[in-house]
């Protein structure tokens, strides 16, 4: 679709000339219509013969759609206008999301002789992309490229902030980056006066409008994708009793005895466990990383190490109900949901939280004993399925619901004699032998072990199906111990696993290695 | 009421004499029926041509003082049967719908017309949905003319031009006693131009009137010995009274010198296509003056041999450029010079792809070729042997993702399919057929609930071999649009009386949403013109299904499961029917969003709900994502080294429809959901209250954070 070899020359097509083509490509929904009628009004009102066309249908609810205007002066009669975009011969492409701008590159649309091309560089991420269990999003990266190269000139900002921090919608930021490119000859009046017609929204519109011009005028340079996230730099700053101040001081001196590629990831790991326990634990929490890193060494830059410390910190700040309960009922979660909900003034918000406890939740609850006694009786356990698996919907601005989560995240003394901590513990340091029997043959190896943590996340059944992939991803380790690939496959099968639900793709990638080891066994 | 109002395009259908409209095509041509005194419109919605319906639907009172009569029909048949007020009556009829799929429901309808023949001008207005964003199979109206022996109309896509097609259809129609199709791109129906209008005209004799004085004539009836008269009265009548007609009006048209050695023919809705390829290779400019001679068909059936032959006179070669397969048009008239022996050579489909859009890039391709192979010297040095060297732009196909069409934010429908998929975790996969409407949007990611679709309202029928039942029932979808078009009779009626085993779901959205959202018989809302408010469920035991469930709250996830899970597994092995309704929230807010913001200025208390997630709770595992895919849940990646996968996140486009938090509960995922509900203009006593608990909760808060670590700033 996008092979250019057959472009004609610029200038073949000089009988034409005269003829301003512009194409807009944007996700279903994103109001690419508005957009299109401002665009139109905007070019008769100055004179122009216009033409807009577009194939809306079911690519409004969520595809991608289309919408294509050519425009001539009207003054010498009636131009024959297409009705569709052609590769090379387009003079103005509006992309209103990142993909979709990339998507006009690949169709051919923006080529170098001509095309100024006005893109957002937002993302609405498809529904391929939200649905891996891992990080699916595509690297905005590509296209950035792409349209440097393919673009006469660029205008690429997020455009679709600029018009949230105007109170309005993306088509008034686009349509004011392009009356801000100077792409169409028209003043910038001419575009103004259309929202005014236009009649909805105008304040807010022209605002966002205003923002987006002065973007495009100033060619204030296209920005560049936002590289890998940085951990943040201002400062931490910890406040608490002096006692258990002094207590946390302690340990961050043991964090600076370690070595300097470590000390990073390890304060921020610390940090987790503290904030999630207790000091002691934080303590333990370093004890843990001294063994790992005993058996590390400068030679590897302590890769295993600075792992460890990101990983032995999730592994022992699981979730829990504990967990969960202290969570939602901190003042400083109470903000966030205000900034994220942006309540207006004079107004009041009610918080309800949707938990659904299992019976293994309530009797992970339970000391250590007793607990795995309760789990173990099938009647006993679906007794207490009976009593609490349900749905509860919590209010937790309310007394009743704020009083319930409060005293069960009070419960964190109580966590570390739990059956569910006791588990946690069990599995943590099978986790960590396993690290420390092969850290010696095969370092490599030690570390993917490590970063095999990631594939235990999430909840109920999720949390159950994440165990389960990794269980069977170090399960193959008898297989593959020795190899000198074994890193590499090890490494892969943990991708496979995050590439789908329910790990088909990793079964795949197990039984390749059944096959080739067989192989080797005949 | 449709997805929105239309009452001001209405006002563009009053225009007279000396005034211009300005818009787009399918309006135009509504304008157009009644400059042209049509006694009766009718119809069925569908991309393109549901502008058409729309506004009309809110033109009551306007066709009222024209004596117009104006049917929302049932279904296409319906719609083209209606036709049938033209047969006896000098009364120009029109009706419209979606070409192919809307042709081929009527087909049956346009067959009996066409051997009746008419008296009245009846036009048939068809959308054709083909090429980029149709939603449809890829097929061509064309041979239903043919084989029905109507003639079909292509205009050439700009507004004048479709709008005196109009005219010249009825015409032609009355001229040759015949049904005319009009047909309509999708492109061509929304486009914009303008033009000139004229006074509205009343029909000469109205529906009404002619009640009074009946007529009737047995020879139109299709039976033997009549049926085989009117075989041969279309051929030896009807037909050279259609060309004569065409000829003496010129409804073709020549563009271009009148000699050269070579020309094109074209459908009139390839003519702008046309005239570009020329303009881009120098060979026109951009008012359609062109160095090649262009015959352009207005009327792609018949092809009038006469006007052809001379027009290839003296020419060496023709290009045929025609739309589709397969060509028709280009094997007519390669029969016609083979006949009569003319030495033209023909070439079309031998230049242009066999199938397919004739897209920008491909009309360039092909016309270009052809004139290089018979004409180069009419071509620039540089377009005969492009030497442009090719651009290497980084090749993004691999990298994009595909953005199949999917529910909008708060659709009710996703909860539905959520609950379905939830159903089958249990239960394991089951056979399932779909239907048309937003609902087969389900066939795909994330629920990919549902493989082939047989046609609208077709879905529990597609099912039928399954009927018999066998370890695990089959499932059937069918929406409410879809139910009323047919599939009451054909998918239900044809479960009952075949003692059907299986299970069909009615998607109830209270709209046909998929085509705007046009009333139906089960919608909720009232309509002056229309019966609303008759339940599906009513209507499914009349019909005699025994087993009748009906969810009022499709967001209810749990429900919608455990309901599916006794249809599936019940002892009762009759047909199961499960009506799930709730409003398509598209329409609910453009109905609601104005009365709410209304309502918070006028200082009246109303809350309105919000679905969040707690980015600490959630973990990343995106497992909500599979059970919704709603556009306003989406990833957000946090700036915290410890965290590998982004997480959840909700945009401000929320509608709080409960779906997050109710899938959350139903498939027990996570506890990261939360709803805010804020209270806008809230009572002194909700203020008390609220001062009253945040003091307690702010107490409770501080004193804990006293007794622990605050970590602030660092990363979070």
């Amino acid at each position: 679709m996008n092979d250019m070899s057959l472009l004609p020359e610029t200038g073949s097509d000089t009988t034409q000339g005269e003829v301003i083509k512009l194409a807009c490509l944007a996700v279903g929904g994103q109001g690419g219509g508005v957009l299109g009628n401002w665009i139109e009004d905007t070019a008769r009102a100055q004179g122009y013969a216009c033409q807009a066309t577009s194939v809306a249908g079911v690519a409004q609810r969520t595809g991608s759609t289309v919408y294509y205007i050519e425009m001539a002066p009207a003054d010498q009669g009636t131009p024959i206008f297409s009705l569709m975009p052609s590769q090379g011969d387009v003079d103005i492409v509006v992309g209103a999301e990142l993909m979709e701008t990339g998507r006009a590159i690949m169709r051919g649309f923006v080529t170098p002789d001509r095309t100024t091309l006005i893109g957002s560089t937002h993302r609405v991420i498809s529904i391929a992309e939200k649905m891996v269990p891992g990080n699916g999003e595509i690297p905005p990266d590509e296209v950035h490229a792409a349209a440097e190269i393919a673009a006469n000139k660029l205008i690429l900002h997020d455009l679709e902030k600029v018009a949230n921090d105007n109170g309005s919608v993306i088509s008034a930021s686009l349509f004011g980056a392009l009356a801000g490119s100077g792409a169409l000859p028209f003043p910038r009046e001419a575009f103004e006066d259309a929202i005014k017609r236009g009649g909805k929204g105008v304040e807010a519109s022209l605002r966002a409008f205003a923002a987006a011009y002065t973007l495009a005028q100033t060619g204030a340079e296209p920005e560049q994708p936002v590289s890998e996230e940085q951990p943040a730099s201002e400062p931490q700053s910890v406040e608490g009793p002096a006692e258990l101040r002094y207590g946390w001081e302690e340990l961050v001196r043991r964090v600076d005895t370690l070595p300097d590629p470590v000390q990073d990831m390890a304060r921020l790991g610390l940090r987790a466990v503290v904030d999630y326990q207790s000091v002691e634990y934080g303590a333990g929490y370093l004890d843990r990383l001294d063994k790992v890193q005993a058996r590390d060494s400068e030679a590897h830059g302590w890769e295993l190490t600075t792992d460890a410390a990101k990983y032995i910190a999730k592994a022992m700040a699981y979730d829990d109900v504990i967990r969960v309960a202290d969570l939602k009922t901190r003042g400083t979660r109470f903000d966030r949901v205000r900034d994220d909900v942006q309540p207006a003034k004079g107004t009041l918000m009610m918080v309800t939280e949707f938990m659904h406890p299992r019976a293994e939740e309530i009797v992970g609850l339970l000391p250590a004993r007793m607990g795995a006694r309760w789990e173990a009786s099938p009647k006993r356990m679906a007794l207490v399925d009976k009593l609490f698996n349900r749905g509860r919907r919590v209010r937790s601005d309310g007394l009743i619901g704020f009083g319930m989560l409060y005293v069960l995240g009070g419960l964190r003394g109580w966590r570390l004699r739990t059956l569910r901590h006791a588990q946690e513990q069990a599995h943590l340091d099978r986790w960590l032998a396993l690290v420390t029997q092969h850290v010696a043959t095969d370092y490599a190896l030690a570390v993917e072990i490590v970063r095999c943590r990631r594939l235990i996340k999430g909840y109920s059944d999720t949390h159950a199906r994440g165990h389960s992939k990794f269980d069977r991803v170090l399960g193959a380790l008898d297989t593959l111990k020795g190899r000198e690939d074994a890193a590499d496959w090890v490494r892969r099968l943990r991708e496979a696993a995050l590439q789908d639900e329910q790990g088909e793709a990793l079964d795949g990638a197990l039984q390749t290695i059944a096959s080739f080891t067989e192989g080797a066994a005949a | 009421m449709a997805e929105r109002s239309f009452k001001k395009e209405v006002e563009h259908l009053r225009k007279g004499d000396g005034d211009v409209f300005t818009g787009e095509g399918i309006l135009a041509i509504t304008k157009a029926l009644l400059e042209n005194g049509v006694g009766y419109v009718g119809g069925y919605q569908g991309a393109p041509i549901s502008h058409l319906m729309d506004v009309l639907a809110d033109a009551q009172e306007l066709l009222g003082e024209l004596d117009v009569r104006f049917e929302a029909n049932a279904s296409e048949a319906a719609a083209a049967a209606m036709l049938a007020a033209s047969v006896h009556y000098p009364i120009r009829g029109a009706v419209t719908f979606k070409g192919a799929v809307g042709v081929n429901v009527a087909s049956d309808a346009l067959a009996n017309l066409s051997s009746s023949g008419v008296t009245g001008g009846a036009l048939i207005i068809v959308g054709e949905d083909y090429g980029e964003g149709s939603s449809i199979m890829q097929e061509r109206t064309h041979p239903f003319a043919m084989k029905s022996q109507f003639w079909l109309m292509d205009p050439r896509p700009n507004l004048p031009s479709i709008v005196k097609t109009v005219g010249d259809a009825f015409e032609l129609s009355e001229a040759s006693n015949t049904p005319v199709m009009m047909m309509v791109r999708i492109r061509a129906c929304h486009v914009t131009g303008s033009f000139d209008t004229r006074d509205n005209k009343k029909p000469e004799l109205s529906v009404r009137d002619a009640l009074s004085e009946p007529r009737k004539d047995f020879q139109r009836v299709v039976l033997p010995p009549w049926s085989f008269v009117h075989e041969q009265d279309k051929v030896k009548n009807r037909w050279p009274a259609a060309e004569k007609f065409i000829v003496e009006n010129k409804l073709n048209e020549m563009f271009g010198p009148s000699e050269a050695p070579l020309g094109i023919v074209c459908q009139g809705g390839m003519y702008n296509g046309v005239i570009r390829a020329l303009q881009r290779v120098g060979l026109a400019d951009i008012y359609g003056n062109t160095q090649v001679p262009i015959y352009c068909l207005n009327v792609t059936y018949p092809v009038v041999e006469s006007e052809f032959q001379d027009f290839c006179a003296d020419k060496d070669s023709i290009l045929v450029v025609e739309e589709g397969a397969p060509e028709f048009i280009e094997q007519s008239l390669s029969t016609m010079v083979y006949r009569t022996g003319t030495p033209v050579k023909i070439h079309g489909k031998d230049f242009f792809p066999q199938a397919g859009e004739l897209t920008g890039q491909v009309m360039l391709d092909s016309v270009t070729a052809y004139i290089k192979q018979v004409a180069p010297d009419m071509l620039t040095g540089r377009t005969r042997a492009p030497n442009t060297p090719k651009l290497d732009i980084p090749d993004l196909s691999k990298t994009l993702p595909v953005r199949p069409p999917s529910f909008c934010t708060g659709c009710p429908e996703r909860p539905i399919f959520a609950g379905i998929k939830l159903a089958q975790n249990e239960l394991g996969e089951h056979q399932i057929a779909g239907d048309i409407g937003c609902h087969l949007f389900a066939s795909l990611p994330p629920f990919e609930i549902g493989g082939a679709t047989m046609g609208y309202g077709l879905g529990p029928a597609s099912n039928a071999a399954f009927d018999g039942g066998g370890e695990k029932r089959a499932i059937s979808i069918l929406g409410d649009g879809g139910f009323w078009h047919n599939g009451l009779s054909t998918s239900i009626g044809n479960m009952v009386y075949n003692k059907s085993d299986s299970v069909a779901v009615i998607v109830d959205n209270y709209y046909s949403a998929a085509t705007g959202g046009q009333d139906l018989l089960s919608s909720r809302a009232f309509n002056e013109t229309k019966a609303t408010n008759n339940p599906i469920a009513d209507a499914v035991k009349g019909i005699g299904v025994k087993w009748v469930r009906q969810i009022d709250r499709t967001y209810d996830v749990g429900k919608v499961r455990d309901t599916m899970r006794e249809a599936l597994t019940t002892d009762y092995d009759g047909p199961k029917v499960i009506v799930m309704s709730s409003e398509c929230m598209l329409n609910r807010q453009r109905r609601e969003k104005p009365k709410r913001n209304a309502a918070i200025k006028g200082g009246e208390r109303v809350e309105v709900p919000r679905f969040g997630v707690d980015e600490d709770v959630c973990t990343g595992d995106h497992a909500c994502m599979r059970l919704s895919g709603c556009p306003s849940l989406s990833l957000k990646t946090l700036d915290d080294p410890l965290r590998d996968d982004p997480v959840a996140s909700i945009d401000q486009t929320c509608v709080g429809c409960g779906n997050c938090g109710e899938v959350a509960d139903a498939a027990v995922l996570c506890p990261s959901f939360f709803r805010a509900d804020v209270i806008h203009n809230p009572t002194g006593w909700d203020k008390r209250k609220a001062d009253w608990r945040s003091k307690v909760i702010t107490w409770l808060q501080s004193r804990r954070a006293a007794r622990r670590l605050q970590f602030s700033g660092g990363a979070s």
